[in-house]
């Protein structure tokens, strides 16, 4: 029965503990609706049957209402739409209060992706692990402008406040990947603020969790040892010098190489791209642009983007510049002739945007994340830097893991304080 | 009222006798014209409350959220200016009232110098406000990111200057409104209109001008006195 | 009946552009408001119907994403500030109501001639807004959002900002024509129920938009200095918008539903031929909706993080409205009891007004009910439901009052038959267009989606076919009546035998409305009697 309704409501499945006690209320209120509008219709109809107008000009008998009619009238949706607030009301209060024993993740919204970070490590983008049958407690907060954190299939949903933090809790019923939707208007790249759940069995979790955290303490360990100045091979290739000068020009902090949305443009497929700019018109990435870019940031901004980016203008040498430009042009997607957009980040929606297919997922199945990005980029040594990566790292099944750092988000406190 | 089914063209005239040239087609007779314009004032002054209200929301938001700094940052408004200025408003309206009063008993000149000392009084009122807000700009008490007063620097303390300019700004946007109003009526009451019982634009005038002194009332506790 | 049209009426009283420009004339200024209003309808339908076609798929169709922004913006701004909010009280309230109380004009007919150049105005700077560089925000100008956009926002609020000064305007006119314009004989019981039903609406329009009016300001502001009221950096916060803003805009839905219930109340009783049954009932229910409306804002914002004993407080609240609204469905439903039914195109409207009322109201309690809010809010539930209200509920009545009342400001009848086609058309095609959407609603589709998941897709399709077929149901009516109104048949002075007190005077009234003083000794719609002397005016 409550499969069958719930498929004809077209209602997602229910994800979490709350999902089913949200839906019989649903149920309820749609089947009232339903009987009470068709009586209502069918009785105008009747009406229409029965008294017709016979001739121009007939006389009509005054009704007045009795008291028994305007009782009922009052009473009857008084009563119905009472006992829904209340009930509704008991489900909203267990929808807002998360058990004692919740799991905590800090969550930050910003334009437009959605960060997770456990109090002892890992962070991630975009992808949200957690353990089935735990609840879990979000708390969080926004970098910009107002999001909202929606998971159609937990029946759950929270503004994303910047400047106050807001707290959700769910319990994934079973195993599975639910998406996360961002139902609050938040601009160009609001359709896209996509992530997914990926609830794990619990013991699978907890391993996994463990794996990522063993992970972070090792690379923290090699990133205290590196304190080093990047030195720059000349006799490496320039898309590879390219690469280094970024990393140590903190280029990372706000450009992505795979694909995945941060504070400026993604750099993968950059060269040769059309960008459509705040001033409405558009322009290609060429070296004349990305030269400009670096030396007067502010000249053209794309759509969708802040105006935070610094000048390096002084701070960059012409060869360097070249070396840069190169290893951007060298950013590459394999497949020939795909036109990726501004719109449609090519990695975001490869890795959420196709339909995810239920059911559990093993922890170290290579996820979709990711995606191939082939290039320089592989041959090149992976974490060079590797103190950026650590704080951002995505989970290990992406295949690379780009230098990544992030250190002008304010992250949640109990998180910001592991930050390297 | 007419009398049933009797014509209804002149029906002001036979009814209004003087002042039948000021009462428009659509109205019975004088009277009821002076009952709509008298009832349609007090609604727009109703508006005018409401358009208040929502900044009157956000001090309160504010106040509870930054009480601290509300207090410092009113501290350091001038109170001695902030008083002058409630006496010389709160005199103004009584001599909009004379105004009021002296057209009602067809009195021109005492109408006429009531309205001028308001409206002196309205000028003196700005004067004084510019001065304060010359102060603030020197201090650098302005706004959200304009503020750079070193005096209070806790977290909310921009935000009591925003709300002020806000509610003083406006307040003062309704003061130049009313003052030319009673300019016009000025200008009237010397050109000689307000005679034989029509006083009836020197009273909404004069409410107009009572309502922007009333809201200088809760203004002034609320900045001045937090 | 006396000759129709042989005589002087309000139409071809003075001819020149500046008699229309310059009137004073309560029904020359509901005319102008037609036209202006039924612009604005046709430049918002354009826009709903390049969004429906950009929804066909999830890839960029026929603009990119800030282009799909900028029209959901635009088709919301147009419609709610220019359409649904002036339509029928300053088209038809400002036509009707002195006609239906026996008074010769508004109290203030200067006032009333300014409000159309304040609309003009405030149209034109938001359509200035639109062209340079078009607001991307939303018609809720959400913070911080529409404080930092890099699109123009300020033109359209202070449009906005205009806009309701002239709403605000017209509702203090007609609050003051209601309490002292009223004809001998007519007593508060004795006001046709349209009458009622503008008096609420006039309530709302005073004291909610200047709460409006200030918060735009305010983001305006913001949005060109950064004084920081809103901006969490500053200590701001962006909650409070969200309260001042729906405090106006959520009555705001009442200012446009309440005058379409008053239409509905008048086309009842005179196609029923039938006292309105329950006049008190339906009368005080207007204003307990217009009252409780003021305390049920916080519904906006149930999952914006507010205490949850706001969010119960609010979701009781608004249960009233639901309660109110299904009063006024039930009086209309037994006003048809025991009537004289005549089946003509305002009556379709009507059926499809009830339908989409109840649908609407009843999926309006549901998303009050707070519980199963937190996953229909911000979805295409929520969209579709609104437009069950303001589209469904709101323009059926709308195109029944313009059916019914057409003869009465035109003197011409429309076609019947093409009438009743188009009526069925819109019915379903609307239908179809928004059923589709409480379903993708359910599935989790949010609102303002430019891309989407691809399962949305075969409902989206669905709703854009309905919307199709809306689209050609309304420009059928756009064109018959065009040309009615140019070679309409003759109408008499009273096609319906409708005893609405508006039907009392000619068809087109005097431009005096009446040639002599009317006199009320009964209510109107009373067909349970003979017609008296005292009911022709003319």
């Amino acid at each position: 029965m409550n499969d069958l309704l719930r498929r004809m409501l077209f209602l997602p499945p229910q994800g979490s503990t709350v999902a089913g006690d949200i839906d019989q209320l649903h149920y309820f209120v749609i089947i009232t609706t339903f009987i009470l509008s068709t009586l209502i219709g069918l009785s105008a109809f009747f009406f229409f049957f029965r008294y017709r107008r016979r001739r121009v000009g007939q006389l009509t008998a005054k009704v007045e209402p009795t008291l028994w009619f305007e009782l009922l009238v009052i009473g009857l949706p008084t009563f119905f739409f009472l006992l829904w607030a209340v009930i509704g009301y008991r489900d909203y209060i267990r929808i807002v209060t998360p058990p004692a024993n919740s799991i905590d993740v800090y969550v930050m919204a910003k334009k437009w992706m959605w960060k997770f970070a456990y109090p002892d490590g890992p962070n991630s983008i975009a992808v949200l692990r957690v353990p089935a049958q735990r609840p879990v407690r979000l708390l969080m907060t926004s970098r910009d402008v107002i999001h909202s954190f929606y998971v159609p299939d937990f029946r759950i949903k929270q503004d994303v406040v910047p400047g106050r933090y807001t707290q959700a809790w769910f319990e994934a019923t079973q195993p599975g990947r639910y998406q996360i939707l961002c139902a609050e208007y938040c601009g160009v790249g609001h359709s896209t603020m996509w992530g997914e759940v990926i609830a794990m069995p619990p013991d699978e979790f907890d391993a996994w969790i463990t794996h990522e955290r063993q992970g972070l303490g090792q690379r923290r360990d090699i990133g205290e040892l590196s304190t080093t100045p990047t030195e720059i091979d000349p006799a490496s290739n320039l898309a590879v010098q390219g690469r280094q000068i970024a990393a140590s020009q903190g280029c990372f902090k706000c450009h992505s190489i795979d694909g995945s949305p941060h504070i400026g443009p993604t750099w993968l497929d950059l060269y040769g791209r059309s960008e459509r700019l705040a001033s409405g018109d558009y322009v290609t990435a060429d070296e004349g642009y990305i030269t400009e870019s670096m030396m007067d940031p502010r000249a053209k901004i794309v759509l969708g983007y802040d105006p935070v980016m610094p000048t390096y203008q002084g701070r960059i040498t012409a060869p360097e510049t070249a070396a840069v430009i190169e290893f951007i042009r060298s950013l590459r997607r394999p497949e020939p002739g795909a036109a990726p957009s501004l719109t449609y980040p090519p990695a975001a929606s490869s890795r959420i945007g196709l339909p995810a297919p239920r059911g559990p997922v093993p922890p170290t199945a290579p996820a979709s994340l990711g995606g191939s990005v082939t290039g320089v980029l592989n041959q090149a040594p992976a974490t060079r830097d590797p103190a950026r990566s650590a704080p951002e790292t995505p989970p290990p099944t992406q295949n690379i893991s780009p230098p990544r750092e992030n250190t002008a988000t304010p992250q949640p406190a109990p998180s910001g304080g592991r930050a390297p | 009222m007419s009398a049933e089914g009797g014509p209804r063209v002149g029906v002001g005239v036979a009814e209004a006798g003087a002042h039948a040239s000021r009462v428009a087609h659509h109205f019975q007779d004088f009277e009821q014209q002076r009952h709509a314009a008298r009832f349609g004032m007090w609604l727009f002054l109703g508006t005018e409350v409401l358009l208040f209200g929502g900044l009157f929301v956000a001090y309160a938001i504010y106040r509870v959220a930054y009480g601290d700094a509300f207090h410092e940052a009113s501290c350091l408004l001038d109170l001695k200016l902030g008083t002058t200025n409630t006496v010389v408003l709160i005199t103004s309206s009584f001599a909009v009232a004379a105004a009021v009063h002296y057209a009602h008993h067809d009195q021109k000149w005492p109408t006429v110098v009531s309205l001028l000392l308001t409206i002196g009084m309205g000028l003196a009122f700005l004067g004084i406000k510019s001065v304060e807000y010359a102060h603030k700009f020197q201090e650098g008490a302005l706004p959200g990111k304009y503020y750079h007063f070193e005096k209070v620097q806790e977290p909310g303390a921009s935000m009591f200057f925003t709300v002020y300019f806000f509610l003083t700004g406006l307040h003062a946007i309704h003061v130049i409104i009313g003052l030319s109003v009673l300019s016009w009526l000025a200008w009237r009451a010397i050109r000689g209109d307000f005679k034989g019982g029509y006083d009836l634009p020197v009273e909404l005038g004069g409410l107009y001008w009572h309502l922007v002194d009333i809201v200088w009332i809760f203004l002034f506790p609320l900045l001045y006195l937090a | 009946m006396s000759e129709p049209h042989a005589e002087h009426h309000y139409l071809n009283h003075e001819t020149t552009v500046w008699s229309w420009l310059g009137t004073r004339d309560h029904k020359r200024i509901a005319i102008m408001f037609l036209v202006l209003v039924l612009i604005a309808l046709f430049l918002g339908g354009m826009f709903a119907m390049a969004l429906r076609i950009e929804l066909l798929t999830p890839a960029p169709d026929i603009t990119d994403a800030l282009g799909y922004n900028q029209l959901f913006t635009l088709h919301g701004i147009v419609m709610i500030f220019l359409f649904m909010i002036p339509a029928i009280p300053s088209v038809f309230g400002n036509f009707f109501l002195p006609l239906m109380i026996g008074a010769e004009d508004v109290a203030f007919p200067r006032l009333n001639l300014a409000t159309v150049y304040i609309y003009v105005l405030g149209a034109s700077l938001a359509l200035w807004g639109m062209i340079h560089g078009a607001a991307d925000t939303g018609w809720t100008f959400y913070t911080p959002y529409s404080t930092t956009t890099i699109t123009k926002v300020v033109p359209i609020l202070i449009g906005a900002f205009i806009l309701g000064m002239g709403s605000i305007f017209t509702g203090l006119n007609f609050i003051v024509t209601i309490h002292t314009l009223r004809a001998p004989g007519l007593t508060w019981m004795r006001l046709p129920l349209f009458v009622w039903a503008i008096y609420g609406t006039s309530i709302i329009q005073v004291l909610a938009t200047p709460v409006l009016g200030l918060t735009v300001l305010l983001v305006a502001f913001e949005n060109a200095f950064g004084f920081g009221i809103f901006d969490p950096a500053r200590g701001g916060d962006p909650i409070l918008f969200q309260h001042l803003f729906w405090f106006y805009s959520h009555p705001a839905v009442y200012i446009m539903v309440l005058p379409a219930m008053g239409i509905i109340s008048e086309c009842v009783a005179c196609f029923s031929r039938k006292n309105y049954f329950g006049y008190r009932a339906i009368a005080y229910s207007s204003l307990g909706i217009a009252f409780v409306g003021f305390f049920t804002w916080g519904h906006h914002l149930f999952v914006s993080g507010q205490s949850a004993y706001d969010n119960g407080a609010f979701a009781v609240l608004s249960m009233l409205v639901g309660v109110f609204t299904a009063i006024k469905v039930f009086n209309w439903v037994a006003t048809m009891y025991k009537g004289a039914i005549s089946f003509r195109t305002p009556f379709a409207y009507i059926c499809g007004f009830l339908f989409f009322l109840v649908f609407g109201g009843m999926t309006g309690v549901a998303v009050a009910t707070v519980g199963l809010d937190v996953h229909w809010h911000d979805t295409y539930f929520v969209v579709a439901h609104f437009h069950f209200i303001m589209v469904g509920a709101v323009i059926m009545a709308f195109l029944a009052g313009l059916h019914y009342w057409f003869p009465k400001m035109f003197g011409r009848m429309y076609p019947e038959g093409w009438g009743l086609v188009s009526a069925v058309l819109i019915i379903l095609g609307f239908n179809a267009t928004f059923i589709p959407q409480f379903l993708l609603g359910n599935m989790g589709m949010p609102r303002r989606y430019f891309h989407y998941p691809e399962r949305f897709q075969a409902l989206n399709i669905a709703s854009t076919a309905g919307a199709s077929l809306l689209f050609f149901g309304f420009l059928i009516i756009f064109i018959y009546l065009l040309l009615a109104f140019r070679y309409g048949a003759r109408a008499e002075h009273n096609p319906w035998h409708s005893r609405g007190f508006e039907w009392r005077t000619s068809s087109p009234p005097h431009p005096h409305n009446f040639t002599r003083q009317p006199v009320f000794t009964h209510g109107p719609h009373e067909y349970n009697r003979p017609l008296e002397e005292s009911d022709d005016v003319r």
